[in-house]
């Protein structure tokens, strides 16, 4: 159904913003993106999180059609990723995770282009960016740290008030304060309904901020649901301080041994870990639910198995 | 429109920096007419019995005594060859310094289709080469006013109509290439414009590989067949416009389904 008419797609109560169907792209040798299956929901903030070189930025720029697709097929809010992007390019606000401009172009003079590429006087909405962002508009874009060029991009992403917001790496190079002014910004436009896909590998941002993830490795999707329930694992970091030896213990990874210390993740029966540790001379002990990046680690890990 | 004045922007300090290099030196060259006209029979003899090398530059058809002659000849190989590497670079660069400078994810992340990218390009690069040669066009005529010679109208009009022909095919067949790279294509730009430029040079010294002068659009603009005939080569104009086509042809083809790093 929702791979019709874009008709059925406006009809339906919930329409995916993203829709990517067995999507594959190969370089030659080169890794691409392998058989990517996901669904981005109207109004969802969602995060797609893995390394550097995973695949991220390939995906995103498939879904831009700046890269042809080898496979499979891809629907961004409605519109046919190969067929209709010039359509696609005008609903949506794309933030590039390393910005690069025109050389000798002012910040305002880059900021009107991108409005007059769009077709859309976004002036009013420009200064009041521009003005929460503190960004200096007379400034040569060339003069501009890594960071205020990253401002601009947010700008331009989101001085059209598109219905879509692609992030990739949005927060590199941006200092705390801008940080979280950008999320503000973020959490306002998506409580507008827009909806936001968030890459990143800073797992704490996705947590922070997305609903739902995907996690992507080595070009495949290897998981993806609500950040709850994708740190929602069964298991557990084990620290212990004190004399303890687990080899014989069963279900344990990523083993950090100190001096007197260790901690690793537990994935085995409780019990069996109680009695185990019950005959050692322990002087603390902490059982905690793993971080996601803990989690990410595990999926990772599970997937070289 | 957005995308032809925003290239103009960007191009107008290169534009202006060869249109004045280019008119300086022919007005120089004009300048220095007078001072020479006196001796410009000797010259004329001398230039006329060197053998090969007059035949290169079709010395042996022209009368160096005379205004028209002597400009065909120093001012038309400044704008022949200053212009033929202005296009060159203008057409070479126009796709892919998107792609060397990074810029091609912020233009391509836009509501713009590949095809209208490669249209106002392609007309920002064509008026480009048309204000430059209207400008030293305006600046020669001024010049041989200046130095009180009667001009000649149809011949000097032809002389500059081939050259811009010469920029215009040099210019098609640059960006055809500049879909399909992504590095600078700046030196390849200036070596198929001396390549061109050296093959009629070679169809002008060999007579077994006179034929040569169709696949070069400096064919069609030698000074001293236009200024003798008092008209250009048309079949030649046509045969270079053609594959000037086809190369543009083929940036569409291959543009619309590059992927763009």
């Amino acid at each position: 159904m929702i791979f019709g008419s874009r008709y059925i797609y406006e009809k339906g109560n919930r329409m995916a913003a993203i829709k990517i169907k067995n999507l594959t792209k190969s370089y030659g040798k080169a890794r691409g993106i392998i058989d990517i299956n996901l669904t981005v929901e109207d109004g969802e903030f969602f995060g797609f999180i893995g390394p550097n070189g995973a695949g991220k930025s390939t995906t995103i720029r498939t879904l831009l059609g700046m890269i042809q697709v080898t496979s499979g097929e891809a629907r961004v809010l409605g519109y046919d990723i190969q067929k209709e992007s010039t359509k696609l390019l005008s609903e949506i606000g794309y933030l590039p995770s390393e910005a690069v401009f025109y050389s000798g172009m002012k910040v305002k003079d880059v900021l009107k282009l991108s409005a007059d590429l769009h077709k859309k006087d976004c002036a009013e909405e420009r200064k009041r960016l521009c003005e929460r962002l503190q960004l200096d508009v007379n400034r040569k874009v060339d003069e501009l740290s890594f960071g205020n060029r990253k401002k601009v991009a947010i700008v331009c992403a989101l001085q059209h008030n598109p219905r879509l917001l692609i992030l990739d790496e949005p927060t590199s190079g941006l200092d705390p304060l801008m940080q979280k002014e950008f999320f503000d910004i973020l959490r306002e436009r998506n409580e507008k309904g827009v909806t936001i896909f968030l890459s990143s590998h800073i797992l704490s941002e996705v947590q922070t901020h997305c609903k739902r993830a995907a996690i992507i490795r080595e070009g495949r999707l290897i998981a993806c649901d609500s950040v709850e329930e994708l740190a929602k694992t069964n298991a557990k970091r084990v620290s212990i301080v004190g004399e303890v030896s687990i080899d014989a213990l069963e279900g344990v990874r990523d083993k950090k041994t100190e001096q007197d210390s260790i901690s690793f993740l537990y994935s085995g029966d409780v019990n069996t870990l109680i009695q185990h540790i019950s005959k050692a001379d322990i002087k603390d002990l902490s059982i905690t639910e793993p971080d996601l990046e803990e989690i990410f680690m595990h999926y990772y890990e599970a997937e070289d198995k | 429109m957005t995308l032809i004045k925003h290239e103009l922007r960007q191009g107008w300090k290169s534009l202006a920096i060869w249109t004045l290099s280019i008119g300086f030196f022919i007005v120089i060259c004009v300048m220095m007419y007078p001072e020479m006209e006196g001796e410009m029979e000797e010259v004329s003899e001398m230039f006329s019995s060197m053998g090969a090398f007059t035949a290169a530059f079709g010395m042996d058809k022209l009368n160096f005594g005379t205004l028209i002659g002597f400009y065909a000849i120093e001012c038309g190989n400044i704008l022949g060859i200053g212009g033929a590497f202005f296009a060159a670079i203008l057409g070479i660069t126009a796709l892919a310094k998107e792609e060397k400078e990074r810029t091609a994810e912020f233009l391509l992340s836009h509501p713009v289709s590949r095809n209208k990218v490669i249209t106002e390009k392609l007309i920002a690069v064509f008026l480009q080469i048309v204000i430059m040669n209207v400008l030293v066009y305006l600046m020669s005529i001024a010049s041989i006013a200046g130095i009180g010679e009667e001009i000649s109208w149809e011949e000097l009009g032809l002389l500059h109509l081939a050259y811009f022909l010469v920029q215009i095919v040099l210019a098609g067949i640059c960006f055809g290439i500049s879909a399909f790279i992504r590095g600078n294509g700046i030196g390849a730009g200036i070596g198929l414009a001396t390549v061109m430029y050296f093959i009629n040079i070679v169809a002008n010294i060999t007579e077994s590989a006179k034929d040569l002068k169709y696949l070069t659009p400096f064919g069609f603009a030698e000074g001293a067949d236009i200024i003798t005939n008092v008209d250009l080569e048309w079949k030649m104009v046509a045969i270079n416009m053609v594959f000037a086509f086809i190369a543009v042809g083929m940036a569409y083809w291959k543009y619309a389904k590059k992927d763009i790093r």
